[in-house]
């Protein structure tokens, strides 16, 4: 069984499990970070990101002028920008079966994958996770779409070149294969090859393995899965959580005796507890507008919003912001809100309940009918003409390079009055702020990442108690920015391994046992013997007919009747031979008795000696050995035959034949 | 008794044995027994008996009823009690065999009620105010009732239990005192036998394997030894130590928090302070018990009033071991932690800090409570390692919330146990809260301050499990406690930096979501402006700085303060009833006396504002504010101030005539007020605060803009005054005349002599014959107009050709 590793990204993986005769990719996740490398995308044109000075080396060559852009002392890459894949050359992606998906954020490389490497197998996931997971292709699609750019910088990523650029470009890696966007053809193809399934469905993989997906309680139709075969079980946990919060609960129970768990997707802030930082982001919020600023939230357009939105609508009643409008802007921000209602039985226990009174499962759906939220598809159009300030805007893209959100960076960032409040935490902020500074707007950073933290993991894996457990590196060892925090790390017996990007694991379990079906009729010829209460045994002789991983023993054919018919026998007719068997023999010796027994038997200076693994009966006179231990016996005597075979048969005296 | 309560108690005790008619409300006995028990008290027993015979009939009563109910049974126990605590109603009733039925074999003890808890416990409470006199013991011996109760010593209820130690102790202390036995060697043996039996009991049971009866033993003894300070003590504890020393020496030791409590209390007693041995015997406990049971014992040691330095010295550094620990954990450096000897950080605490979260965190939250209560104790160790105490305190908040960054193996387990925990957090800041009343060395005070800011300050402090209330706790005990600098009574810097981060923390604070964010931010509030009451006396304080931009702000914020209500004038405290000076007459002094400009234009601005606002103790006597502000300030050498006072004249104006000049445009008009009379009052008023005299001087001022603003001051009054005042000709008149004679010499620069009384006929007549508007427009011209005139130019040019003309001259 191996695990390879095709993602560094601990919250974005992607890795393939070889296991029996399948090739299962576990999620697919999109390295996007390395869009903080470029410049942000604007909407409406922007001088000051325009006029941007051309980076030239220290000796003055500007060779790269037209590709690299200087801000503020940070240098980006002036073009569409890229997104770092997946490791597509440490296995032959062709190669790979199916392809389960945990949840919608770790889907985003799924066109690059199904579309480009030959892929011709079957992706799984939940409805929630595939129409979700649409609808956020399709807003990074038409984000980069709808600003076109003519230039594709490649001049920086040679090697040579590379080693002379600053930080952090010069530490960017694999920046060969970064690749622009994929269109929204290759994401419909992509789509086309998923196949949705259910919490708890058991989908058999060519007979060889079972895979079921679990509620892990992080995203609407969220999964941790099972890859389990007769006698295996490796869990699969990415993204899960334990607060209550939209989705269903997490199910712990089924994780429980496997033989290996992969973990991923754990909280990338474990110091900032998720409930703070609501408060915060609450805080924060009123604070800015009750001095007459406006609050701009960089996010997704599903996942925390919800639950952002549902914190507001309790709050600002309360904190007299009833007056304040809420925008939402993004290409799919209707069909978010009005997806997040249809999904009732993906959702948790409370929200369930209430479509059955009937209400809508989220408030949303009343601050969009009493006007304090309403959604745009973009800040042009109908938008403009409703803008009210002070307001609130929620908006995308959370990495500030592209989306309406690069707008209003530009548009509020002068004001000190204004605040950005950070609440999606896959992007470092202070990057992704790096090509709007100097920057007045008042910055605030509260990510809201409701997965798992290091005390849960432990209680969880106290719980589960699975064999071993396999991480990413990043899981291993406390942050590098707080390397006292031990209980920043995952603590468990045996040590947790550790994967990183591009390499090959083989997982520590040999498989043993495999299932076999006895036919019945076979079955029926059997004369199992009892050896022990409750152990029985039985000699079985059979053909043994393997085929799609399912092993069944069937009755051997009968000798042939010499029939006229067939002249010339085919190989596979052959009927095997079947010797006269030896009986077999089970039982022990029990070693005073034998000696009592040897006594009777007129052999005499009989002494006993313990060894590590049983005893040696020495036989002076005789000179003569009987070796017994657990499971063999050795009669050594000096080319006596008739004496072995007197001692042999005492021997056997003691055992059961069958 | 009184005779109307006679009459009534025969009614009351046959409703009490009346099974149809229960007591509903067992407070009501409880109240009853409360009188009785001042009725016995204040006269005798016997007597009340007698005179009620139904009380007696009551006791038979219950006793012969056939299913009394508990509470009634147990109320006639205690009552019997309450009787026969009296020698001679004991005998009386003794002789009806009533107390033998009562309390004895016979009685309640074994039969169905005895299972109800309240009335094992009336036994119990009747026996111990029965057991008064020396024959109550023979009747306590007679029925066997002592053991009863050794038996009830282990009662499955704890009242029940603590009762009967407690009357174990009573009972051996009565037979100690009885005057029929005379006075019993210490040595014991010739004590009276029912203390012997007790002693003998005590013996066997600390004696015996099982740790509830060695506890029940100590504990009678802990009593015994707390109440009881006969001589006979002394004795009991030579009797006894040998078999306390046994249980120390057994691993675990058995019922060890009984055990100190018996050692604390001897201590306590006059037997401790005469045995020496057991000083050696607490020590030898405290360095034999674990971190975590010896926190308790060396509390106590610290709390004894006479105890040897060595013992006290060495029980203190068991508190501090903890804390040492922490500190070593922490440490950056090696280095002494700052604490007394003994208090190193030993390797037995270390132990239990690493040995599990729960140990560590117990031992760190008792060894915080316990320095916190020892702090405020008179006899606390002294001297008191205030620094390392607030630098363990510090050090322990920031491995709380992750902060810390530990080299040690210790100090690094310390940091993921205590990550987040909010039980220390919550003992560790009402630690440092504690600390704020010694003082720290500068640096160590801004330490505490950036900690406690960085608690108000984290998401992770949670408001709901209070460790947000307690860092606001903490916050203002340190600001309430932040030393003044001796000379001057502002804040230290570090303190106004602190509160300079504190305010927006607070505001966000107060915008959270959660209730018991703003709640406990809310209360913050109340508490700092409550103690900061003394706020308007260190502004008042203030008006007295030597620096004069600094008694300027004074000036403007006691104003404010006065305006918003916040700022009383204190009454002097020799003498309630006078008050001292009114912040009035305290600026007008400043505007007179000030060296200074800044404080005299900031006393104007501040009372132009009153007038404004209608202060309180400027509408008292309007007329005569104005009159000495005016006064004041006409004398004034800065021309800021005088054209201030024409502002503030402007604005009595315009009050007096009821019209202000911001009025709304838009308003409606009321009709026309000023009639002709309102405005000859008007003019009085304004001749009464020689508002005219303050004008007419200002008129001439050297300075531009006070002469200007005081001509348009006059245009306004002169338009105001024209149409209502008629054509009255009174110009020829002598005071008209000696006006204007008295203004033409102001015009030319001889302003010493005054106006003197002023009619309002005669002030109009002047101002009507004065250019005012003239004048203005000469005011209106700057001060170079003469330079940047047309003419002047020309003049220039002139001139500089004249010098070319002269200067060819000279060429030849």
């Amino acid at each position: 069984m191996k695990l390879y590793c095709l993602s560094g990204h601990p919250t974005l993986p992607c890795n393939v499990l070889k296991f029996k005769s399948t090739t299962i990719m576990l999620d697919c996740g999109l390295d996007m970070t390395s869009t903080l490398n470029f410049l942000p995308l604007p909407l409406v044109q922007s001088p000051r990101l325009s006029n941007l000075p051309g980076w030239s080396l220290k000796d003055g060559n500007a060779f790269l002028d037209k590709e690299l852009k200087e801000c503020s002392g940070h240098v980006f890459v002036d073009s569409v920008p890229e997104f770092c894949l997946p490791e597509t050359e440490l296995i032959d992606l062709s190669t790979v079966d199916v392809i389960l998906i945990s949840n919608y954020h770790c889907m985003m490389a799924l066109p690059y994958i199904t579309e480009h490497t030959g892929f011709t197998g079957t992706v799984y996931a939940t409805e929630p996770t595939v129409q979700i997971g649409r609808l956020l292709m399709e807003e990074l699609v038409n984000f980069i779409e709808r600003v076109p750019k003519a230039q594709s910088a490649s001049l920086w990523k040679n090697k040579d070149t590379q080693r002379l650029l600053p930080s952090p470009l010069k530490d960017a890696v694999e920046v060969s294969t970064w690749r622009r966007c994929y269109t929204m053809q290759e994401v419909n193809s992509a789509l086309s090859k998923i196949q949705l399934v259910g919490y708890s469905q058991k989908i058999e993989l060519f007979g060889a393995v079972q895979v079921t997906p679990l509620s892990s309680g992080y995203a609407l139709g969220s999964s941790n899965w099972i890859i389990q075969s007769h006698y295996e079980k490796v869990s699969y946990v990415s993204g899960s959580s334990l607060l209550t919060t939209h989705p269903q609960p997490m199910d712990q129970a089924s994780l429980k005796n496997s033989d290996v768990l992969i973990l991923t997707g754990l909280t990338q802030i474990p110091t900032a507890n998720p409930d703070g930082m609501v408060g915060e982001f609450c805080s924060n919020l009123a604070l800015t507008v009750r001095n007459g600023g406006n609050v701009l939230v960089p996010c997704y357009p599903s996942g925390v919003i919800y639950d952002l939105l549902e914190c507001l609508y309790q709050y600002i009643d309360s904190a007299g912001l009833s007056s304040i409008p809420f925008y939402f802007i993004s290409p799919v921000a209707n069909s978010s809100l009005e997806f997040s209602q249809i999904f009732a039985e993906w959702l948790c226990h409370n929200k369930q309940t209430k479509v059955y009174l009937p209400e809508p499962p989220f408030p949303h759906a009343e601050l969009i009918q009493t006007n304090k939220l309403k959604h745009y598809p973009s800040i042009h159009g109908d938008f403009s003409n409703d803008f009210r300030q002070p307001c609130v805007v929620f908006t995308g893209h959370p990495s500030l390079r592209f989306g309406d959100v690069v707008h209003f960076m530009e548009l509020w960032g002068k004001s000190s009055l204004n605040t950005v409040i950070f609440t999606e935490p896959d992007f470092s902020y202070l990057e992704a702020l790096a090509p709007y500074q100097p920057l007045a707007m008042k910055c605030i950073y509260c990510p809201i990442d409701t997965r798992l933290n290091f005390i849960q993991v432990s209680k969880l894996l106290k719980e589960v108690q699975p064999l071993h457990v396999v991480c990413p590196e990043q899981y291993t060892q406390p942050p590098p920015a707080q390397s006292h925090r031990v209980d920043l790390m995952i603590d468990c017996q045996p040590p947790a391994m550790s994967y990183r990007r591009a390499e090959v694991l083989a997982l520590p379990f040999r498989r043993r046992y495999e299932k076999i079906e006895i036919m019945p009729e076979l079955a029926d010829s059997l004369v199992p013997m009892e050896i022990k209460p409750g152990i029985s045994l039985a000699t079985v002789s059979a053909v043994l007919h393997t085929k799609d991983n399912k092993h069944v023993l069937q009755p051997p054919p009968r000798p042939a009747q010499p029939t006229g018919g067939k002249k010339r026998k085919r190989p596979s007719d052959d009927i095997p031979d079947c010797k006269v068997l030896k009986p077999l023999l089970s039982g022990s010796i029990p070693v005073e008795q034998f000696v009592q027994t040897l006594e009777k038997h007129g052999f005499s200076d009989i002494k006993v000696e313990d060894t590590a693994k049983g005893h040696i009966v020495l036989l002076q006179e005789a000179e003569t050995l009987i070796q017994i231990e657990e499971d063999s016996t050795h009669i050594i005597c000096d080319n006596d035959e008739v004496l072995r075979v007197r001692l042999r048969d005492l021997v056997l005296k003691f055992l059961q034949k069958f | 008794m009184d005779p109307e309560c006679s009459r009534l108690l025969p009614a009351l005790c046959a409703v009490l044995v009346d099974p149809r008619q229960p007591v509903a409300d067992d407070t009501c006995l409880e109240k009853l027994l409360d009188w009785f028990k001042t009725v016995t008290e204040a006269g005798p027993s016997l007597l009340l008996l007698q005179e009620n015979p139904c009380l007696v009939e009551l006791l038979f009563r219950v006793l012969k009823a056939h299913d009394p109910h508990p509470r009634v049974l147990s109320f006639s126990l205690r009552l019997a009690g309450l009787f026969a605590a009296q020698e001679d109603c004991f005998q009386y009733l003794q002789q009806g065999e009533l107390l033998p039925m009562l309390f004895g074999e016979a009685g309640p003890l074994g039969g169905a009620a005895w299972t109800a808890p309240t009335v094992r416990s009336g036994w119990l409470q009747g026996l111990r105010s029965l057991a008064q006199h020396p024959s109550a013991l023979l009747f306590l011996a007679d029925c066997g009732a002592v053991d009863t109760i050794f038996s009830l010593q282990g009662d499955s209820s704890l009242f029940v239990a603590s009762a009967a130690g407690q009357l174990l102790v009573h009972i051996l202390a009565l037979a100690m005192q009885s005057p029929a036995e005379g006075h019993p060697s210490p040595q014991g043996c010739d004590w009276p036998a029912c203390a012997q039996k007790i002693v003998c009991h005590v013996e066997d049971s600390l004696h015996s394997t099982a740790t509830p009866q060695v506890t029940q033993a100590l504990n009678v003894l802990t009593t015994t030894f707390g109440h009881c300070h006969g001589p006979w003590t002394q004795g009991l504890w030579v009797r006894l130590s040998p078999l306390v020393a046994c249980l120390l020496e057994k691993d675990p030791i058995p019922a060890s928090h009984s055990l100190m409590d018996l050692l604390l209390s001897v201590a306590r007693s006059p037997v401790g302070s005469s045995d020496c041995g057991l000083w050696e015997t607490l020590a030898q406990t405290l360095s034999h018990l674990s971190p975590i049971q010896a926190g308790p014992l060396a509390l106590g040691i610290l709390k004894l009033q006479d105890c040897p330095q060595a013992l006290k010295t060495q029980a203190f550094g068991v508190l501090l071991q903890p804390l040492a620990c922490v500190l070593k954990a922490a440490a950056q450096s090696p280095g002494p932690p700052g604490f007394p000897e003994g208090a190193t950080g030993d390797s037995m605490t270390v132990d239990t800090f690493l040995s599990s979260k729960s140990a560590c965190v117990g031992l760190l939250c008792q060894a915080l409570a316990h320095l916190e209560l020892l702090q405020l104790l008179p006899q606390r160790p002294s001297p008191w390692p205030q620094a390392p105490l607030l630098r363990a305190a510090v050090a322990i908040l920031r491995f709380c919330n992750g902060s810390a960054a530990p080299t040690s193996d210790v100090g690094g387990h310390l940091c993921a146990v205590l990550a987040g925990c909010v039980r220390v957090q919550r003992a560790a800041l009402d630690f440092l809260g504690t600390l704020s009343q010694g003082t720290g060395p500068q640096e160590l005070v801004t330490q505490v301050f950036a900690v406690l800011l960085e608690y108000l300050t984290s998401p992770d402090s949670s408001p709901t499990v209070q460790v947000l209330k307690k860092a606001f706790q903490a916050t203002l005990r340190w600001l309430l406690g932040s030393p003044k600098a001796p000379s001057c009574c502002d804040l230290d810097p570090h303190t106004q930096l602190f509160l300079r981060e504190l305010l927006p923390v607070l505001r966000k604070r107060l915008c959270s979501p959660c209730w018991e964010a703003r709640d406990s931010g809310l209360e913050f509030l109340t508490q700092v402006t409550r103690h900061w009451g003394e706020v308007p006396e260190l502004t008042r304080q203030l008006l007295r700085d030597p620096e004069s931009y600094v008694r300027a702000s004074a000036v403007t914020a006691t104003g404010q303060l006065s305006s918003w209500g916040l700022y009383t004038t204190p009454t002097s405290p020799e003498h309630p009833e006078v008050q001292q000076e009114s912040l009035f007459t305290e600026l007008l002094h400043i505007l007179s006396t000030d060296s200074e400009g800044f404080p005299r234009r900031a006393v104007m601005q501040v009372f132009t504002q009153w007038l404004k606002d209608g202060h309180a103790d400027v509408a008292e006597d309007l007329e005569q504010f104005v009159a000495r502000v005016l006064q004041v300030a006409s004398r004034d050498l800065d021309w800021e101030v005088r054209a201030q006072g024409l502002e503030l004249a402007l604005v009595f104006l315009e009050q007096l005539l009821g019209h202000p000049g911001s009025r709304c445009p838009y308003a409606v008009a009321l009709p026309e007020a000023a009639a002709p009379a309102t405005l000859a009052q008007v003019l009085q008023a304004l001749c009464r605060v020689q508002l005219f005299e303050f004008a007419l001087r200002a008129l001439f001022d050297c300075d531009r803009p006070v002469a200007q603003k005081s001509c348009d001051l006059l245009l306004f009054l002169r338009a105001k005054a024209t149409p209502c005042g008629g054509p009255q000709e009174a110009g020829a008149s002598p005071d008209v005349v000696s006006v204007e004679a008295a203004l033409q010499r102001w015009q030319a620069g001889e302003q010493g002599q005054p106006l003197g009384e002023l009619e309002p006929e005669a002030v109009m007549a002047v101002l009507r014959s004065m250019d005012l508007e003239g004048l203005r427009g000469t005011l209106a011209k700057s001060s170079d107009h003469i330079e940047k005139s047309p003419q002047s130019l020309l003049q220039d040019l002139l001139a500089s050709v004249g010098v070319l003309g002269e200067n060819e001259a000279d060429c030849y």
